[in-house]
């Protein structure tokens, strides 16, 4: 753990103080959000309604409630000579305030379960996307195109450790986003590889935990082109605060175009396996790589953090046998937080992250892991 | 005296309850498992063959998807050879994964089903599955793994998609021991 | 110790006035072995409410750590993993260690004195059942210098993340639990057996003061409830060193069931924490109104109804788990009807002081703005219990803006009310009234600075026990921190306030206040070491 209570925090909290006790509102990141979001669905917006008209009729009652208390903490003061009167009991008054209350609450539950049928409907989707949470990244498959990726953060680790300026969507964008048609049913089957994940898009009114060994079931019907983001809503270990959703709602034609898009980026990752790639080239792609997937545990500089994540640098596996290196990145360390990372990464990625641990750090092997070797392992 | 044989009788009468409860905790497992059973809260299947016969076909038919989710170091390849059938309710299909032990060891897996929507799961009768036993694939080894349900015709009306998922675990560690330890 | 010389005084007073039980008389031991081997219910008392103020300041550092890394977006304190432990050790010492003992310690010092008994009906075990605690937590805090650190998922422990993933410190967080579980019910037994067993003649169960009553249920759910805690935590260390598979899909097991499990005792466990506080609230009010308590049978049966609701509503803190409709549909009915003996309360409270004759001692004030801020949090959780949108609330910043407006403003809130109503009782002095009021003042500004604008993150899209937020989360998080710390540092006058009120001699009344009513104000102040060892009249 890093305790760097360096006097550059001391002092920006001292000053972000100062400037709230003199109730300046600071308006670098202005945004005082205070409500719920009315979303861009049918659902969404009838949950926000039902949210809307609760909130209202607890605010009535708040009134009513503490008004009356107000009322005699004001007039039925000793200092103001008020005399206790005697009265501890009336059957009346106390059928009435648990009967009223039921009756309110019947008239909360009418909506309520309207909304959550509406929720619960089953019918027949036009688009069906498996989404897998992975510590700390989600998994996107499209099931009938067979387009399958990973969308993991795309907030550089400057930003997080305060070394570069914040930008717009700080936490919140990731490298492949989840891309869905507008005005179609898609249905969402949530699962994941390791703990329990939650896939949370608040626009959508959609939240369902993703849990290893089990299928959950969710939908969207998106009213409106825009890019939507969220969060994984359960607490799934580390890096629980980084695994964003963004969701792009695109036009029909645009989303087809897109799909196309895809089918031929993944055929031409296959291909890249088959260039020559040159050390220099494999070092620059492997060190992206290695730090938007594994940097968050063996840390940027491979000293990794005793007791919790292995260091790479100078460790006997990345110095040994590649045979065994590549094993343990393909496939993963069963009983460790270290992951299978053959369907994470194409085969260039996973060959230029292996060739730039085996180089970087100053232990350098000088050795390449090519491509083409590692698609043959994938295959 | 009076007072201590009160007490002592009190006392007897609260740790029983104290050590109920704790076989209470213990007895949820089963417990639940019964009652997801009969409801498919979790949308849990059953991991024993199905008994059931094919009974009285229905007109009606429904479609079911298949999904394979890989857990955590789980290298295998494994995909369903079909995504979605139509089905029709009471009526018996065939259907297979397929799974690929990509590695260079012997591995064992086994393979845990769920349903999608919940409720769904008890009328997704399993006449046999591979998920009944756990799977060893030898280094490079390649195996169909076949499936055979048939669907209930009672399948409540509003369900018109459901979901089969195989997730697919690792257990070569644990291959000694019994599965399904807690499934009394 | 002061307060030892305190009670060895005040019992030589009492020596004087009573001298017919001398064959019970006899005062404290000296020095540490006093405190160690004692079986008075007043010295097992104190020490239960030392042990808990020491552990709400340890749990209340943690929660300023975890304010300081929140205070702005990026990570500038800590790294996330340290920070899911602090979150972790925050909320169980919190709930296990400061709020529970808390109420343990007052019901030791308050169940004898106001039922008329000469002390709790097992002493001894009453000692086993405080010193076992030291242990535990010591045992709990330890794991923050073990390798893989402390426990890091969760006060909740959701199951794989607390079992195949969790790191080696979970088996000694598993004996911790295990023992503050037998405390707890050593503790519950305790009560049990005094309450019913321990009355004088004429004390029959409806003239029982409604601290009394609330701890009696409490008792109960603690009883049916903890060992169903040592059992899914058995289950857990079975899984972790014994190959079970309770929690893992891979053996049969499954995961939810150990949500299920968990909030089976989760949601008792809840109302275990604020029963007793409307027992003391409902102490207090009547005494500042000066007039009876409104409906006392309407508050027992209330009380009664919400225990027992508080077995069929689990599963409402698992609404995005995956269940069908008809599960959904239950568990939100029976969570919304929570709502009705919640508020016959609430209004039985206002009905007290309406047309009373207040006046606004500390007690007065903490009481009052339990009122209120309970009510708070009682409204957001009706929102909480409507399924459909409890999918947007899930897991956001407005459910920690929830439970910690019943838990701080609630039942923190009533043990301090608790503190300054029986202090004069306890040490035979009254507390510094103006230092008191401050506190009092200082604790509501700072509380609602902090957990109020947590509502409107939570809205705005903000989940819970993440280290780092975006950007339109930091103004409303800059301020929650700026709360906590005048919420936190506060509490140093708390402690300064208990200190001066032991030390500074300002002879109290043995009734201490004007409209207080009961039997504890009718033995001297200080209360004599024992008390009450002829039964009393009742009337």
């Amino acid at each position: 753990m890093k305790r760097d209570l360096s006097s550059h925090i001391l002092l920006s909290f001292i000053k972000k103080l100062a400037v709230f006790l003199l109730f300046i509102a600071p308006s670098t990141y202005a945004d005082w959000q205070l409500n719920l979001r009315e979303g861009v669905t049918e659902i969404s917006r009838s949950v926000y309604s039902l949210h809307m008209i609760i909130f209202w009729i607890c605010v009535v009652i708040a009134v009513v409630v503490f008004g009356v208390m107000l009322w005699s903490v004001i007039y039925h003061r000793k200092s103001r000579g008020a005399k206790a009167q005697n009265f501890h009991e009336n059957v009346y008054v106390e059928i009435a305030w648990t009967i009223v209350p039921i009756l309110i609450l019947v008239g909360m539950a009418v909506p309520a379960t309207a909304t959550l049928k509406k929720m619960y409907d089953s019918s027949e989707s036009d688009i069906d996307i498996q989404v897998t949470g992975y510590q700390w990244k989600w998994r996107y498959q499209y099931l009938e195109s067979g387009v399958d990726f990973f969308s993991s953060l795309a907030t550089p680790i400057e930003q997080i450790q305060g070394e570069s300026e914040k930008t717009e969507n700080y936490l919140l964008e990731v490298d492949n986003p989840l891309v869905i048609p507008v005005g179609k049913k898609v249905r969402f089957l949530i699962t994941a590889n390791d703990v329990i994940h939650s896939w949370w898009v608040p626009d959508f009114a959609v939240k369902k935990d993703a849990i290893p060994g089990f299928i959950n079931e969710s939908w969207v019907k998106a009213e409106h082109t825009g890019i939507y983001r969220g969060q994984c809503a359960e607490l799934c270990g580390k890096d629980h605060g980084f695994m964003p959703i963004v969701v792009e709602v695109k036009s029909q034609e645009d989303y087809q175009l897109w799909l196309k898009d895809q089918q031929l980026a993944q055929a031409e990752k296959a291909k890249s396996a088959e260039k020559r790639w040159t050390l220099d080239e494999l070092m620059v792609t492997g060190k992206e790589v290695y730090m938007k997937s594994c940097a968050a545990c063996h840390q940027a500089n491979g000293e990794g953090v005793p007791g919790a994540f292995p260091a790479l640098k100078g460790s006997p596996l990345v110095q040994g046998d590649p045979g065994a290196h590549i094993d343990v990145v393909l496939n993963g360390k069963a009983g460790t937080a270290m992951q299978a990372f053959r369907d994470q990464l194409s085969a260039t990625e996973l060959a230029a992250v292996i060739t730039y641990e085996r180089n970087a750090w100053g232990d350098s092997l000088g050795d390449i892991i090519s491509p083409s070797q590692i698609a043959k392992l994938k295959q | 005296m009076k007072q201590a044989s009160a007490n002592n009788k009190l006392i007897i009468k609260l740790v029983v309850s104290v050590a109920l409860m704790f076989g209470f905790g213990f007895a949820l497992v089963p417990l639940y498992d019964v009652f997801c059973r009969i409801t498919g809260i979790n949308g849990k299947v059953d991991l024993t063959p199905a008994t059931y016969a094919e009974s009285s076909q229905s007109d009606r038919s429904l479609k079911i998807q298949f999904i394979a989710v890989n857990n955590e170091s789980m290298p295998w390849q494994f995909k369903p050879n079909a995504y979605s059938m139509k089905v029709q309710l009471g009526k018996t299909y065939q259907t297979s994964y397929q799974a690929s032990n990509m590695t260079s060891e012997y591995m064992v897996a086994q393979a845990v089903p769920s349903v999608s929507p919940s409720e769904a799961a008890q009328y997704l009768q399993k006449v046999d599955c591979f998920c009944f036993n756990r799977q060893p694939l030898k280094a490079g080894e390649v195996k169909e793994m076949g499936l055979a349900f048939n669907i209930d015709p009672q399948m409540p009306e509003y369900i018109k998609t459901i979901t089969l998922s195989y997730t697919l675990f690792d257990i070569t560690a644990e291959d000694s021991k019994p599965i399904a330890s807690t499934n009394l | 110790m002061s307060a030892t010389e305190q009670t060895v005084s005040a019992d030589m007073q009492h020596g004087e006035v009573n001298t017919q039980d001398t064959e019970h008389h006899h005062g404290p031991a000296k020095g540490f072995s006093r405190w160690l081997f004692t079986t008075n219910h007043k010295d097992i008392g104190s020490m239960y409410l030392w042990f808990s103020l020491a552990m709400f300041m340890t749990g209340g550092c943690m929660a300023l750590l975890i304010r300081m890394e929140l205070f702005q977006p990026g990570l500038q304190m800590m790294q996330p993993d340290f920070f899911n432990q602090m979150t972790t050790m925050h909320g169980l010492i919190m709930v296990f260690g400061a709020v529970m003992p808390a109420f343990v310690g007052l019901a030791n010092w308050m169940i004898p004195m106001m039922i008329g008994a000469p002390d709790m009906a097992l002493p001894r075990l009453n000692n086993w059942s405080f010193w076992i605690l030291p242990f535990a937590f010591s045992m709990m805090l330890f794991t923050l210098f073990m390798e893989g650190g402390a426990p890091n998922f969760g006060w909740t422990f959701y199951a794989p993340l607390s079992t195949t993933y969790a790191p080696p410190s979970v088996t000694f967080f598993i004996f911790a639990v295990h023992m503050m579980g037998i405390s707890s019910i050593m503790g519950a037994i305790n009560v049990i057996v005094t309450i019913l067993n321990m009355r004088p003649k004429g004390m029959v169960m409806m003239k029982l003061p409604l601290f009394v009553w609330t701890w009696l249920i409490t008792a109960f759910l603690l009883i049916l409830v903890m060992p169903v805690l040592a059992g899914v935590v058995t289950m857990m260390l079975m899984d972790i060193h014994f190959g079970t598979s309770f929690f893992s899909a891979a053996g049969g097991g499954d995961p939810v069931l150990f949500q299920h499990v968990f909030w089976f005792f989760g949601h008792p466990e809840v109302y275990i924490m604020i029963l007793p506080a409307f027992g003391v609230v409902s102490e207090i009010i009547p005494t500042f109104s000066r007039k009876k308590l409104f409906g006392y049978s309407s508050m027992v049966y209330a009380t009664s109804s919400i225990a027992f609701l508080s077995f069929i509503v689990w599963a409402h803190h698992m609404f995005t788990v995956g269940m069908p409709l008809a599960g959904e549909l239950f568990f939100m009915f029976a969570t919304m009807l929570i709502a009705v003996p919640t508020g016959v309360k609430v209004f039985n409270w206002v009905a007290t002081m309406f047309r009373g004759s207040m006046t606004f001692e500390t007690p007065m004030l903490f009481a009052i703005a339990f009122v209120v801020l309970f009510s708070i949090g009682g409204f957001s959780g009706l929102m909480l219990a409507i399924a459909p949108v409890d999918f947007q609330y899930h897991d956001t910043y407005f459910v920690v803006a929830h439970f910690h407006y019943v838990l701080v403003p609630g039942s923190v809130f009533s043990i301090m009310a608790a503190a300054y109503y029986w202090l004069p009782k306890w040490t035979g002095n009254y507390y510094n009234e103006k230092m008191g009021k401050l506190h009092f003042w200082l604790s509501f500004i700072g509380i609602n600075i902090t957990f109020f604008p947590m509502h409107f993150v939570g809205l705005a899209g903000m989940p819970r026990r993440i280290p780092d937020y975006a950007l339109q989360f930091a103004d409303f998080n800059a301020v929650s921190s700026v709360g906590a710390f005048i919420f936190g540092f506060s509490q140093l006058l708390f402690i300064y306030n208990i200190v001066s009120c032991i030390r500074t001699k300002n002879q109290a009344t043995p009734e201490v206040w004007e409209g207080a009513k009961g039997l504890e104000w009718t033995v001297p102040s200080p209360a004599p070491y024992h008390t009450f060892t002829t039964p009393p009249k009742v009337d």
